[in-house]
């Protein structure tokens, strides 16, 4: 077995191996009668939050979405000023109002969708006031939005479903915070910057003169990963030899993004005392996750055909784009899971990815309910499920429940709209893109449409279909081929990135909390069980049907296409 | 009981013909706005008719040539009719079963009285019955035809009932008790009653039945709703779809003509499911009404399909209707052939069905002929089973004295008072036989001659043959079944244990019943139940499914939602899987019609793009003719799937109780993978032959 894949393997196998008593140490956090800490009890006074308040689900959806718009105007605010603020040892100029649309939505959805390099773009004020503390509260968030699905689960009626501020805090304090200080300082302690001088300048060997940015940026780094936010201190991102000195790093890295999702699997089998059901989603997840990242492997260590016909030796795989420290098996698994669990880091080009690999890739935010990002994964997975309950109940002869609630017009109608909205944002996005391309490309626009396009015909196709898909996946990584900070795309992607983060969640609370109003009918011999594999595979084929569908046709204009055409 | 399941095929020529014509009707877009898939693609043909009569008066080609369009716009048409030929031929075997039986009740002359102030005056009116209104009043003789539906307020009568169960024993029915109900179309045999009419004309439970097939008034069922709810999502996610591609195919530098686009709209929303659905729905009403049973909605056939629990009455559906003779055990010092004769003796005249299965059995043991031959009962007083007595027997003139033989049988201890009045002992070991024979579920009957006790009959209830069968079956489906009846505690056990029912409720009153349903109902469950007298009106209303026998009282039948003509108590484990059955009917055609899409991707996508982008050629992986043929063999396939899978829509999937798991495996397998392997193939034959023409 090669090293490399030793590698993969480790990083994959230590994942799983703290995931398990992560999500039983998350699941104590979370427990009813869990107590609240001095630090806790300090923020519910000053917030004047009343920790023992139980709210319904309406009114814990209105607390998340008005704290969230607190924060984007916040965000909005300083981005616009960052110039004229303190902490900006470059001197970078404050963003225009476009960009900072763009950046502070973005940061705030836990996309990190970044249309700026964050050596010129940003200022230390606004990495750490707005980049940093977005990364927390939006991880936050969605963790938050997890536990409150909970007591659907549950056999009792409810019309309460918990504390959303509670859960936020807690989700910060005894999650957030402890494991990214650990990931932070095992940067640190492999050469990540975290100070808070400007530019470092260097003689390179030919004489130049070069300024090396830096900054308090382990710190960033860290919660970028455990929050699976993926906005990259430097426009690199993970790349960059400060963002991600080594293979030990970049282990870390790895691991910390997908942990969290994986531990809330097991953290939510222990609050719903179900923990053979979240095996099975765990299942039907790696699954999915394997069928992506195989074909990705096999197709980056085989390395890129159009070059072996010229005669030139890969032995080392597909490297273009790929930092020689990692090598093509880490690049490409870091490629699939950080698409797949929503991160959007990098440690190497997408854009140069094998066509293929693109493909699975795209695939993974699509679907974006392999793991997913902290919290909404399981959201997203959620209304696949109601999906999945509601058309094997039929096949089985009962009118259709999962958990002894009844999944009715009402249910379906949520979790149609929710399936749809992925459809409409991406694909629509995209036909909005290409129609400007084709009939509007010499618009007096600031970069003309015509520009937008680093390559032509199917790549080019690719480059747009990615952008819209990684920011309705909230992912942020990006194809990099495309001009991207103007106007359309800062607006148009900054509209996909509120929809897209918000309508999956505002969607899955709502049937959960519907359905936990509802008379819960106990399990009989005849109700459809959920925790096997043959539901997990029912569940597997909706995904995928849904998800192939609806991007089927795009798909096979932009990477199959190009696929095809290398073979 | 005989059970008159008419299965006629499927497609009766009558019945097509009715429907062709149908399927134009249904046509227009006001009736099929309510099929939002089917109505998508009215649409889509409207708009091909607009391209295809451009083409003709332009001669452009553009878009393709002229017959190419034609037949495009032809197939999708074809597509709606086939949907609609699939509701309308459900519905015209609805309506046709429903008229064989409304047929029972054609104009019928009625006998009417008419009320003088509070009184009837017994002057007879004879009207049509389509004028009979509720509360009205009329006679029957033998010989009449009942004209409506009603309650008996005085008589009894013998009916024959043939025409709606097919049972052809007549039966009773009288004033005051639970089975005072009448039917119209029924015919009276003996006797003479008074009926009041209870429904107003248009009303009957028929009429309601009738209306729930029909396509105008039929309500969609809730889960019907969500259903068609989540298809109109997937019908939404191809018009995104499909819109979308317009810009995509313009950045290619393809252009698509509009019959493509259009077709693969069509080919990709669900229309095999959305053009059956309702089909499926109409036919499991029409199944209830072949098994006999008026459904009064939608809803009740769908929730029995979910039933937990099972209330059955223990007379007459796990027992065969009344206890039977087995043993005769002889009272110390008795013979054996002493007391059969006098058990044959005291049952000889008793025409109840206890009395006559003691005679039965007198006849058939070793003793036989040489005991009941010698049976003489000439002269004799029949003494009737009276409620003070509790006992019931024959007066025999013995000799020439004017002497009589009294043979007596009854309760123990009814038998027991009566012999000790006389002085005589009662034996200590009848009396323990007696005990066991109740605690091993039977019925003990001491029999008496002359106030001597002779010995003691053991009656045992005849559990049903193959009804523990049907309580496993049960039992695999999920549903508990629950015994209520009258006997005490001890004999129900034995009954419940040895028929295999789940529960038992013994001595049971009618507010026992209620009680049971509203514990099992707090609890979650759903609860089903059936019912024929009045007092268990507010136990079937309560239950989520209450089924009234047609020969209960008008207040039975009111509060249940469900009829069953054949008076069948076990007809409640048929409502359950037809129940089943009808989801899983609409569970697997949406799983094959969603997993048809895969294929006709890779027919349609490789087809649009190929010529701009020759590397898709990989995609086209049936390696088919061509891309106009491509196209059409999926549209052709997309409509002719609908007429195909029309007889399992009508007939519905069988359900299995092999358990969730495995029946979700066993339907993902056929209808999931089938759904995905079947258009290859089916488009690839298609192609084959639509090859040679274009």
């Amino acid at each position: 077995m090669s090293t490399e894949l030793l590698g993969v393997l480790a990083m994959y196998g230590l994942t799983v191996l703290l995931a398990i008593p992560l999500g039983k140490y998350i699941a104590n956090v979370f427990q009813p009668e869990s107590a609240n800490g001095p630090f806790e009890r300090f923020i519910y006074r000053i917030g004047s939050i009343d920790p023992t308040r139980e709210m319904s689900w309406k009114e814990n959806l209105v607390a998340l979405l008005t704290i969230n718009a607190v924060w984007l105007i916040i965000a909005f605010t300083l981005l616009m000023l960052q110039g004229i603020l303190p902490l900006n040892p470059d001197g970078n100029p404050s963003m225009t109002p476009a960009l900072a649309f763009n950046t502070a939505i973005s940061f705030m959805v836990n996309c990190d969708l970044q249309h700026y390099s964050g050596e010129s773009g940003v200022t230390y004020l606004t990495q750490l006031f707005v980049m940093n503390f977005l990364m927390f509260v939006s991880a936050a968030t969605g963790i938050a939005s997890l536990l409150l699905i909970v007591r659907s689960f549950l056999p009792n009626v409810v019309t309460t479903v918990g504390n959303f501020y509670v859960f936020f805090v807690k989700a910060i304090t005894r999650i957030l915070l402890p494991i990214s200080f650990v990931v932070a300082l095992l940067l640190v302690f492999n050469g990540t910057p975290a100070s808070f001088d400007g530019k470092d300048r260097i003689v390179t060997v030919q004489g130049d003169t070069v300024g090396v940015s830096r900054g308090p940026a382990a710190g960033m780094i860290a919660i970028k990963h455990v929050g699976t936010n993926g906005g990259g201190w430097f426009g690199a991102n993970s790349a960059h030899p400060l963002e991600n000195p080594n293979y030990f790093t970049n282990m870390v890295e790895m691991i910390a993004q997908v942990l969290i999702p994986i531990a809330m699997l097991f953290a939510l089998g222990y609050l719903i005392n179900r923990r053979r059901f979240t095996w099975v989603i765990y299942g039907v997840m790696t699954v999915g996750m394997l069928c992506l990242l195989i074909p990705t492997l096999i197709t980056e260590i085989h390395g890129n055909p159009a070059i072996a016909q010229l005669g030139v030796s890969q032995s080392t795989g597909a490297m273009e784009g790929k930092e020689v420290r990692f090598g093509p098996l880490a690049s490409g698994y870091w490629s699939i899971m950080t698409t797949i669990i929503s991160t959007g880091s990098v440690n190497s080009m997408h854009d140069s990815s094998m066509a293929l690999s693109g493909t699975m890739e795209l695939l993974g935010m699509m679907t974006n309910a392999f793991y997913g990002g902290c919290g909404v994964g399981f959201l997203n997975y959620y209304y696949y499920l109601i999906i999945a309950v509601f058309i094997s109940g039929l096949m089985v002869g009962r009118t259709p429940e999962l958990f002894g609630r009844k999944v009715e017009a009402r249910e379906i109608k949520i979790a149609s709209i929710v399936a749809l909205l992925s459809t409409l944002l991406v694909k629509g996005g995209v036909a909005l893109a290409a129609w400007v391309f084709v009939n509007y490309g010499d618009a007096n626009w600031l970069v003309k449409p015509s520009a937008w396009l680093n390559n032509p015909e199917n790549h080019g196709f690719s480059e747009m279909l990615y952008e819209f898909t990684s920011a309705n996946a909230n992912n942020g990584s990006g194809f990099e081929g495309l001009g991207d900070n103007n106007f359309f795309w800062n607006y148009a992607t900054g509209i996909v990135l509120i929809l897209g983060r918000f309508i999956p969640i505002i969607g899955p609370v709502a049937i959960a909390g519907l359905l936990s109003q509802k008379k819960y009918v106990p399990e009989s011999s005849g109700t459809l069980p959920v925790d096997t594999a043959t539901f997990g595979l029912m569940t597997f084929a909706v995904i995928l049907i849904i998800t192939a569908l609806s991007f089927f046709p795009a798909l096979a204009l932009g990477p199959l296409a190009e696929y095809f055409s290398l073979k | 009981m005989a059970k008159q399941h008419s299965s006629p095929s499927l497609f009766q020529g009558e019945l097509v013909r009715t429907a062709i014509r149908e399927s134009f009707v249904k046509l227009s877009p006001s009736i099929l706005i309510k099929n939002p898939v089917m109505f998508t693609v009215e649409i889509g043909t409207i708009v091909m008719v607009l391209v295809t009569a451009y083409i003709a008066s332009t001669g452009d080609t553009s878009q393709g040539s002229l017959a190419y369009n034609v037949a495009i716009t032809a197939i999708l048409l074809l597509t709606i009719l086939f949907a609609n030929f699939a509701e309308a031929i459900a519905e015209a075997r609805g309506k046709a079963q429903a008229e064989s039986l409304r047929k029972t009740r054609q104009e019928t002359p009625a006998k009417v009285i008419r009320p003088v102030g509070n009184m009837y005056t017994d002057e007879l009116q004879t009207i049509s019955s389509a004028q009979l209104v509720k509360g009205d009043v009329f006679i029957c003789e033998p010989g009449d035809i009942i004209p409506a539906d009603g309650e008996i307020i005085e008589g009894l009568a013998t009916i024959d009932e043939s025409a709606i169960t097919g049972e052809s024993a007549p039966v009773i029915r009288e004033a005051g008790g639970d089975k005072s109900s009448v039917t119209g179309g029924t015919k009276v045999l003996s006797d003479r009653i008074k009926v009041q009419v209870t429904t107003q004309p248009g009303e009957s439970f028929l009429d309601k039945m009738i209306a729930l097939v029909e396509g105008a008034s039929r309500q969609k069922t809730p889960n019907e709703i969500a259903l068609t709810i989540l298809l109109a999502g997937f019908t939404l996610i191809f018009v995104i779809v499909c819109v979308a591609l317009k810009p995509f195919a313009d950045y290619a530098n393809t252009p698509i003509t509009i019959a493509a686009l259009i077709s693969l709209f069509v080919c990709l929303i669900p229309t095999t499911i959305g053009g059956l659905l309702s089909a499926i729905g109409i036919a499991g009403m029409d199944r209830a009404l072949r098994a006999n049973v008026i459904a009064k909605s939608g809803r009740a056939v769908e929730t029995a399909g979910d039933i937990d629990t099972l209330l059955l009455d223990k007379t007459g559906t796990i027992t065969i209707g009344n206890r039977k003779a087995t043993n005769f055990y002889p009272a110390p010092g008795i013979s054996e052939e002493d007391m059969v004769r006098a058990s044959a003796l005291s049952s000889l005249a008793d025409e109840t069905p206890e009395g006559k299965s003691i005679v039965e059995l007198a006849r058939s043991g070793n003793w036989g002929a040489t005991v009941t031959n010698r049976l003489s009962t000439s002269g004799a007083t029949l003494i009737k089973f009276t409620a003070e007595t509790r006992s019931s027997g024959i007066d025999i003139p013995s000799g020439d004295n004017g002497s009589v033989t009294r043979i007596r049988k009854g309760a123990t201890d009814s038998i027991r008072t009566m012999v000790k009045r006389a002085g005589n002992t009662f034996p200590t070991a009848t009396a323990e036989q007696a005990q066991k024979i109740a605690a091993n579920g039977g019925t003990p009957l001491v029999v008496s001659e002359n106030e001597q006790v002779k010995g003691v009959i053991e009656l045992q209830d005849i559990i049903k043959p193959g009804i523990s069968e049907r309580f496993d079956r049960l039992r695999k489906m999920g549903v508990k079944t629950v015994m209520v009846t009258g006997d005490n505690p001890l004999t129900a056990k034995f009954i419940a244990e040895k028929a295999g029912v789940d529960d038992y409720i013994a001595e049971a009153k009618p507010e026992d019943k209620m009680n049971y349903i509203r514990h099992e109902q707090t609890g979650g469950k759903l609860v089903a139940m059936m019912g024929d007298g009045t007092n268990d009106a507010p136990a079937l209303a309560q239950a989520d499914v209450g089924v009234a026998m047609n020969s209960g009282t008008q207040a039975a039948k009111e509060a249940g939602n469900m009829v069953d003509l054949d008076n069948d108590p076990t007809k409640l484990i048929e409502v359950v899987e037809i129940g089943k059955q009808l989801l899983i009917t609409r569970g697997t055609l949406t799983t094959f019609s969603i997993a048809n899409d895969v294929a006709k991707y890779f027919a349609i996508v490789p087809a649009l793009f190929v010529v701009s982008i020759p590397a898709l050629q990989s995609l086209n992986v049936m390696g088919l003719h061509s891309s106009e043929s491509a196209i059409l063999s999926a549209v052709i396939f997309n409509a002719i799937i609908i007429p195909l899978l029309i007889p399992l829509a009508l007939r519905g999937v069988e359900y299995k109780p092999i358990g969730a798991s495995a029946l979700l495996r066993r339907n993902l397998f056929i209808y999931g993978l089938g759904g995905i392997v079947a258009p290859f193939i089916g488009i690839k034959l298609i192609d084959m032959v639509v090859g040679l023409f274009v």
